[in-house]
């Protein structure tokens, strides 16, 4: 389970928590104008990033408030947290070394890291949208 | 390939099975094919193995980046079943399931196919009154369904706790005979030792890295051993779709999250069947080994991690509990997790792309395990014919535009 350190509160533990997915999703303001593929862009498609994801949480059983944070999903670490409206800050994290690896901690896949023993991840700094 | 047989395993027996061959080569991947299956899951080897036998395509590889079977095949808990709401999933599902009928005399390989039932169960007027549409919506597609009242449930599967005093009373159930388990390892065996009979090179620990494009149409891939040329790739990496799609510059309507499974100590014969709740949440088989396997809901955060958060364990276990109260002094052995690529309407993508030569077969969500044999068989027609298979047709990515979603959340007969 993860502990998350709401703005507004402090550490708190997941199940306190209700997630809503992607941030930084702007509803379109010309949506009148749009045509049916950049609609179901905006209404469907995802990054689904396995790195670095810019992510909205809600303290439903808190101070029921939203904000947004930084968690690597290739590891589960929460890098940052910040308030809706601010800008997401640069963060250093571990990366898997190749697209769909592992990386070196944090990964539930023993499998793919026991064939992969001695590879060992990469550190990048990484600039999140 | 040696087939397997009382008397070859008589005659094994009888010389220590010392005679056994090697059940599948392990080449080195060649510098081209006619086509390359990304991922060597039983989705994948069942795509390679339908190529080959159906499609006259030899010349085939799939690649894997752990061991075959390694991802979402070993992870999930193998109901099968077909009693889905809608005529297109209805015919899909339903196609897998009369494939895996006749499955393991086809591989020559014992899948261990048990055709137990499923029950899906209901706790309130109205739940009752969804499942039995589905009955009936089952019954027009021509798949196999029942409602049972509260004593034939029991009867069904007596050591269910039908009392009026549980706190989720249990109205009634659909029941389909024809669903069932079966074994996952041998599923995945059994379509590598057929596809490598076919000629289907199967090459584990590469992983693919890049897909090549020339002039928007796919020329290969990039991977950890080296570039393999292909004019048709196809890509069924279930929870890693949307990391693959996006090496040939597409974005899909996919969010993987972790799934969690357990299973218990193992116990004498006590669950007949497969029983499934959505109020209560939970789906939950006992294993030829004893082993009750259960399974339930997602982790609801996005996530590679192959691995969930405990309190979804403990809501899963609640409600197992609820369901069959003699359970709650059972220990649990192994607690694991799998990434399922979530689409928005709860249907899979099978489907070509923008990207020429490039295919997209994902978003099966927590229930592909079920579909493994149809939806290798109608993937395999949409590659080699590059036009989908009419069982595919309404699974393409272009229903996120049109608007013709598969909308299987709250339908399928499982909470989501």
């Amino acid at each position: 389970m993860f502990v998350i350190e709401c703005p507004w509160c402090g550490r708190r533990d997941q199940s306190e928590f209700s997630y809503g997915g992607e941030a930084h999703i702007a509803r379109p303001e010309n949506s009148s104008e749009m045509g049916d593929d950049t609609w179901s862009e905006f209404v469907f498609l995802r990054t689904n990033p396995k790195g670095v994801f810019a992510e909205r949480w809600n303290h439903a059983a808190g101070c029921r408030r939203w904000f947004n944070a930084l968690r690597n999903t290739a590891t589960d670490e929460i890098l940052a947290v910040y308030r809706i409206g601010e800008q997401s800050p640069t963060v250093t994290t571990i990366l898997p070394a190749t697209p769909c690896g592992e990386a070196p901690i944090g990964s539930g896949n023993d499998a793919a890291k026991v064939m992969r023993d001695g590879e060992a991840g990469k550190s990048a700094v990484e600039d999140v949208p | 390939m040696k087939r397997y047989s009382f008397f070859s395993l008589l005659r094994e027996g009888l010389r220590g099975h010392t005679g056994w061959p090697r059940v599948w080569r392990n080449p080195e991947p060649k510098q081209a094919y006619d086509a390359v299956i990304i991922g060597g899951g039983g989705h994948g080897l069942a795509t390679a193995y339908y190529l080959a036998k159906e499609h006259g395509m030899r010349d085939i590889a799939v690649l894997e980046k752990g061991w075959i079977g390694g991802g979402n095949a070993g992870r999930n808990t193998t109901v099968i079943r077909s009693n889905y709401l809608f005529d297109e999933s209805a015919a899909i599902y339903d196609h897998a399931l009369t494939l895996w009928e006749g499955l393991g005399r086809e591989l020559n390989f014992n899948i261990m196919m048990s055709h137990r039932g499923v029950l899906n169960i209901a706790h309130d007027e109205h739940e009752a009154r969804e499942l039995i549409r589905r009955v009936e919506a089952n019954r027009l597609n021509g798949v196999d369904a029942e409602w049972l009242n509260a004593e034939q449930v029991k009867a069904f599967c007596p050591i269910i706790d039908i009392s009026r005093s549980a706190r989720y009373p249990i109205v009634g159930a659909t029941l389909q005979r024809r669903g069932g388990i079966n074994r996952h390892d041998a599923v995945v065996w059994g379509y590598a030792r057929a596809a490598d009979a076919l000629g289907v090179d199967i090459i584990q620990q590469c992983e693919v890295t890049g897909v090549s494009m020339k002039a928007g149409a796919v020329t290969g891939v990039e991977t950890t051993r080296g570039t393999i040329h292909a004019p048709k790739v196809a890509s069924v990496v279930a929870g890693h779709s949307s990391v693959v799609a996006s090496m040939a510059g597409l974005r899909l309507p996919i969010e993987s999250h972790p799934l969690q499974a357990l299973v218990s100590e193992p116990i004498k014969p006590v669950l007949p069947c497969v029983v499934m709740s959505n109020a209560v949440h939970v789906y939950c088989s006992q294993s030829d080994k004893g082993e009750l396997v259960i399974g339930a809901g997602i982790d609801h955060h996005l996530g590679y991690t192959q691995r969930g958060s405990i309190n979804i364990i403990e809501e899963q276990m609640a409600a197992m509990v609820e369901l069959f109260p003699m359970f709650s002094r059972l220990r649990m052995m192994r607690q694991w997790g799998g990434i399922v690529d979530v689409c928005p309407d709860a249907s899979p993508v099978i489907s070509k792309t923008p990207v020429r030569g490039f295919y997209v077969n994902a978003g099966w969500g927590t229930g592909g395990w079920k579909a493994t044999p149809g939806s290798g068989h109608v993937f395999a027609h949409t590659i080699a014919h590059d036009q989908p298979h009419p069982i595919a047709a309404p699974f393409t990515l272009e229903r996120f535009a049109s608007g013709a979603l598969v909308a299987e959340h709250g339908a399928a007969a499982v909470a989501h």
